[in-house]
């Protein structure tokens, strides 16, 4: 099982980008996984609860976004979600296919709370530029 | 004042870094590395011993071993003529680039022209996590059965070679040669195949040869590496 490792970097790459910004909390992570991913979100959310512990992210909610597998036939432009037992386009037997999702492993955005002050800056900034 | 961050980064980008480290340490020394990856008794160390008693006399070959728990792996290499170094994971599925930074100081990477990197037996995980090698070959066998590729498509998807080992059992075994094929064409289209038997020795000679066109190939970049420099 590797979801610690997978969890600690979740962590690591959230907390780098809330301090980037002040965020005094954060309060959402949305992962995103491709089907051919191994990752088990059970895992990490178990993980999660230990390892965020003391942290900016306590308490924050794990949000996963499974993502299916699509292929697409070079040959005949069917796209299909294969089944286990076929691979190759079930339209015209074709090999030569791309995987178009399934292996997408990512960090998507994290929700975090600001202190006040600085929403305001971040109001009058973007009043400012309209 | 709650705000969204987009961030869109890749999870495993930590060891994605270090695999990058790691590859500029060989490339510096000049020396080829192989990520080998299997299931469990696919033959990972029985084509690792058949390929050190074959290219000893020619190449200085050193070989990395990622168990679980024992050194049973690393000593059957040594045995057969390799510097052997063996990690073990303590319950880890898999290397990652961080173990086998860990492990570098114990081979004199300048002296080796080769290094084996068996990872721990698991067709799932090991694909995830780039060590930052040269090539990475995943060995199948026979008896594992022809649907592997359909129901394991990640380690099918990034390797450079795929090594079939235990034609000797074709006779015995039902497996399904085109089905199984069909999948990995899908899967790595036009990867670079050997079908061979560690038992028998039949289809070595072509791996020993992708092998050695590979270590060569990285010597000569390294040396015009250093006269460019
Ligand atoms: N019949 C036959 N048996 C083989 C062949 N290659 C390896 N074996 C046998 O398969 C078994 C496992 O081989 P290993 O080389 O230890 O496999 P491995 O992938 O290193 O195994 P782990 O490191 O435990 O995951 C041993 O009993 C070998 O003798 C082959 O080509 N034919
Ligand atoms: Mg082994
Ligand atoms: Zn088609």
């Amino acid at each position: 099982m590797h979801e610690l490792a997978v969890t600690e970097s979740i962590l690591e790459i959230a907390l780098r980008h809330a301090s980037q910004q002040n965020a005094r909390r954060i309060t959402d992570l949305f992962i995103v996984m491709g089907a051919w991913s191994s990752t088990v979100d059970d895992s990490v959310q178990f993980y999660w609860e230990m390892i965020s512990e003391g942290t900016l992210a306590q308490g924050a909610q794990l949000h996963f976004r499974r993502i299916p597998t699509r292929l697409e036939c070079k040959s005949c432009g069917h796209s299909y979600q294969p089944d286990g037992r076929q691979l190759q386009c079930p339209n015209c037997q074709s090999l030569q296919v791309k995987v178009k999702t399934g292996e997408e492993f990512y960090l998507e955005a994290i929700e975090v709370e600001t202190e006040p002050g600085d929403a305001k800056t971040n109001l009058q900034k973007s009043s400012q530029s309209l | 004042m709650t705000q969204r961050i987009p961030i869109v980064e890749k999870i495993l980008s930590a060891n994605d870094r270090l695999a990058i480290e790691n590859r500029a340490r060989f490339d510096a020394a000049g020396v080829f590395t192989l990520n080998v990856m299997a299931s469990p008794g696919a033959g990972k160390t029985s084509l690792i011993e058949k390929t050190v008693s074959a290219l000893k006399g020619s190449l200085r070959i050193g070989m990395i071993n990622g168990d679980i728990a024992t050194s049973l792996d690393a000593d059957r290499a040594a045995a057969a003529g390799a510097a052997a170094v063996q990690i073990n994971t303590g319950g880890d599925c898999h290397l990652d680039a961080v173990m086998l930074q860990a492990a570098l100081p114990q081979l004199d990477l300048a002296r080796l022209d080769l290094i084996i990197v068996e990872n721990v037996g698991n067709l799932v995980c090991p694909a995830e996590f780039q060590l930052g090698t040269h090539k990475s070959v995943l060995v199948a066998s026979i008896p594992e059965g022809d649907d592997k590729p359909y129901k394991y498509p990640g380690m099918y998807r990034g390797v450079d070679a795929v090594v079939i080992n235990k034609i000797d059992l074709l006779p015995y075994v039902p497996f399904r040669r085109e089905f199984f094929k069909n999948g990995i064409e899908v899967l790595n289209p036009g990867v670079t195949q050997f079908e061979l038997s560690c038992r028998t020795g039949e289809g070595l000679p072509a791996w020993l040869a992708w092998l050695v066109a590979q270590v060569s190939s990285t010597r000569q970049n390294s040396v015009s590496g250093h006269l460019a420099s």
